[in-house]
């Protein structure tokens, strides 16, 4: 049952994406971001992946594409689930957001936004979430060093 | 504003020049209210993370903080005396920190219950402070991740006995 | 200590909407530190009398840094940070954690681990779920009933502490297996707990279940349709209390669960006494599934003999010199993990916990990220707040168990 729903994702993505392949047992689709919106709304509602499960990016500063934004979908029926990952550039790191599609993914996208500085065209509500009103910078790039502290309130002397 | 209680003896002279007899009743004076005030305490459990978890476990029936008096959380700063830092501080819960202590009334006590809270933890990045002793002063400092019920009974047991070795000045000096 | 003369305490947060909304409003703040929230959340709602309008959740108070902090340690050092995300449950997010980057790595674990693995998982959800229902019962003042099952956890914390040290984050799973084998006596203990639990839980049902007082702060409150539930990324308790039966140790079975007899309880509204409900009865499956495991427990060694990740034997290291310097690279380096990404989700407490990590082949990951599901739920945990009163969102946001752990990561 999930390897038809796997065939059938290979299949319509075929012509979309860059690359489709099998890799430690889960479908990983890489599309260029403009082909993500309809990728994602045509497994929504034609291959039935509801369940929003996952938004996150990956640094990789020496690449050209600096920032790979993955995603990940789980098929309520057909116990499956498929990768698909997509790349931006770093001065222009922005996708489309599927806040349209799924109610999981304002959250997500807040996270990830914050984490990483990546836009979520169509994300109403891009504000921090687990960061705090005045933090500058996106922690987890490769180039924000990890104890550089933003305190809030005055340390005592 | 603080008022001034100066009582003034009989010969006009004030009673804070000290004499024998006097700070023999104020050191007994300060020994009752310690007494007093180490065996009902009110705690105020800033419960944050998985030290909550043994917070949960040392107030309830197999090691019993009721037997301290020390049982019952006050959920109001304005009616508590002990704010119990349970758990991780991170830096965007350091104002809430600081405003719910603000609030509390005087005498008050802080006690940092697990490594998060003494120094930080093994959290040494942006997002965490580094003990809350940078933001507020701390009494007592239980150390743990998260430390067993009876480490914190023995915590709270050397809080109560610096309690009850402390001045209380409300009668007869500024205050 | 005195603050500078005027300052002004920050407020960490920009809420979506304050009174100018809607002047007939009044808009409160619950939490973030709040005996209710389960440690540290916010509820900024907009009240009209005792109506709950509008609800914004804001969360993040314990962001603790753990993607960052990972990238900085090797592959074994972090299992104590990934310990603390569901924190009432550590071992599932010790055995998710190591389960992936075995799956990285390619290797099987042996038998003996895959059951033990199980009943631990199982074990600890069981710790997991007294916490959360007893948290709930105690806000809606059954104290008794939270005593009960804090008696009950407290055994259950002791026990968990003869086999791996301490009681609450346990830090038992390692890359490659477990981090010893279970003491003499333990499975004895084990049997005794049983008793015990039947002995507890059978009070709480009777105090609980047909309590008029309790079915009426809980029956029709909070409901979520499965509809909404999956389109907010519901997984795991609460998706299985709108009706929808998905239960990842059965949909797609990991660790032992294919060999298991359980069933997946389900509710019928979605509302909170279901979600209680629901919690109740997968403890007695888990239970149950413990009793079939103890009986299945092969005997073998628990580490997979592969060096890449499994100290070799003290005896080796001290003796010959390869053992020696593997034992040094795996501690100063940490097990060099080929290159590569996955994807591996196992049934926490709470629902789906996935573990997504990235290798670039060192002996310290490039990234790990967790799919944490109290974050997604509290996502979504507006809709249950809204159009219920004001003395709900306690009950509710206790049924929804977000751990603030997992939630902020």
């Amino acid at each position: 049952m999930g390897a038809e729903a796997l065939a059938m994702v290979r299949e319509r993505l075929a012509s979309a994406a860059t690359d489709i392949g099998l890799d430690h047992g889960m479908l990983v689709v890489s599309l260029p971001r403009e082909a993500l919106l309809p990728a994602v709304t045509m497994l929504k509602d034609e291959l039935a992946f509801d369940l929003f499960l996952d938004v996150t990016a990956v640094d990789w500063p020496e690449r050209d594409y600096r920032f790979e934004v993955v995603y990940h979908f789980y098929s309520t029926r057909h116990f499956v689930r498929v990768r698909v990952k997509t790349h931006v550039l770093e001065q222009d790191a922005s996708v489309d957001s599927l806040v349209g599609l799924y109610g999981a993914a304002g959250y997500m996208e807040r996270e990830c936004h914050e984490m990483y500085g990546i836009d979520f065209r169509g994300n109403p509500d891009l504000r921090h979430i687990l960061l705090y009103e005045g933090f500058v910078g996106h922690p987890l790039r490769k180039d924000y060093d990890k104890e550089h502290e933003q305190p809030l309130v005055p340390y005592r002397q | 504003m603080t008022s001034k209680i100066i009582p003034i003896r009989a010969d006009g002279t004030a009673a804070h020049q000290k004499t024998a007899e006097f700070e023999y009743i104020t050191t007994r004076k300060d020994a009752l209210v310690g007494w007093a005030r180490k065996f009902s305490i009110f705690p105020y459990p800033f419960v944050t993370a998985c030290c909550g978890m043994e917070f949960m476990s040392v107030s309830s029936t197999i090691y019993d903080t009721d037997r301290f008096g020390a049982a019952l959380p006050r959920f109001s700063p304005r009616q508590a005396d002990l704010m119990m830092v349970v758990g991780t501080i991170s830096h965007k819960q350091a104002p809430v920190l600081l405003r719910v202590w603000e609030q509390m009334c005087e005498p008050k006590w802080v006690m940092a219950f697990g490594v998060c809270a003494t120094s930080g933890g093994f959290y040494n990045n942006y997002a965490v402070l580094q003990g809350i002793d940078k933001i507020l002063p701390v009494d007592i400092y239980i150390p743990g991740c998260p430390p067993r019920p009876e480490t914190v009974i023995d915590g709270i047991m050397q809080l109560q006995d610096k309690i009850a070795r402390s001045r209380h000045p409300i009668v007869n000096e500024v205050y | 200590m005195t603050l500078p003369a005027g300052y002004q305490i920050p407020n960490p947060i920009r809420p979506a909407f304050d009174e100018t909304a809607n002047p007939d409003a009044l808009v409160v703040s619950i939490g973030p530190s709040h005996p209710a929230t389960h440690g540290t959340a916010q509820v900024i709602a907009m009240l009209e009398a005792e109506k709950v309008v509008r609800a914004d959740v804001h969360c993040g108070y314990l962001h603790r840094g753990f993607e960052k902090e990972c990238e900085a340690h090797t592959w074994h050092n972090l299992i104590p940070y990934v310990d603390r995300l569901n924190y009432c449950s550590a071992m599932i997010n010790d055995f998710a954690y190591c389960a992936a980057v075995e799956e990285l790595l390619g290797i099987e674990i042996t038998p003996r681990t895959k059951y033990l693995r199980t009943l631990l998982s199982e074990y600890s959800r069981v710790a997991d779920h007294i916490t959360c229902i007893a948290a709930a019962l105690m806000e809606l003042g059954a104290m008794t009933a939270f005593l009960y099952m804090m008696t009950l956890r407290d055994y259950i914390y002791e026990h968990m502490a003869d086999l791996t040290g301490a009681r609450v984050t346990h830090s038992y799973g390692r890359i490659g297996g477990l981090a010893h084998d279970l003491p003499d006596g333990w499975l004895e203990r084990l049997d005794e707990i049983f008793k015990e639990y039947d002995e507890f839980m059978g009070r709480i049902h009777g105090l609980m279940d047909r309590n008029r007082i309790f079915i009426e702060r809980m029956r029709d409150v909070g409901t979520i349709s499965t509809a909404d539930a999956i389109n907010c990324g519901y997984t795991g308790p609460i998706l299985r209390s709108t009706g929808a039966p998905r239960d990842l140790r059965k949909d797609t079975p990991y660790l032992a669960y294919a060999e298991l007899d359980f069933e997946v309880p389900v509710g019928i509204k979605g509302d909170n006494y279901d979600r209680y409900y629901v919690r109740m009865r997968e403890m007695d499956e888990s239970m149950h599934m413990i009793r079939q495991l103890m009986k299945m427990l092969p005997d073998g060694p628990i580490n997979v003999d592969d060096r890449r990740c499994t100290f070799p034997d003290k005896k080796l290291v001290y003796g010959e010199i390869e053992s020696l310097i593997n034992h040094f690279k795996l501690v100063m380096e940490g097990p060099h993990v080929p290159p590569g990404e996955v994807y591996l989700a196992h049934e926490g407490a709470n629902g789906e916990l996935g573990f997504y990590i990235v290798s670039n082949g060192d002996g310290r990951p490039y990234k790990v990220h967790v799919r944490a599901p109290s974050f997604i739920h509290v996502g979504g945990v507006h809709k249950m707040l809204e159009g219920y009163q004001l003395a709900d969102v306690v009950p509710t946001f206790g049924s929804v168990n977000m751990i603030g752990g997992e939630c902020d990561r």
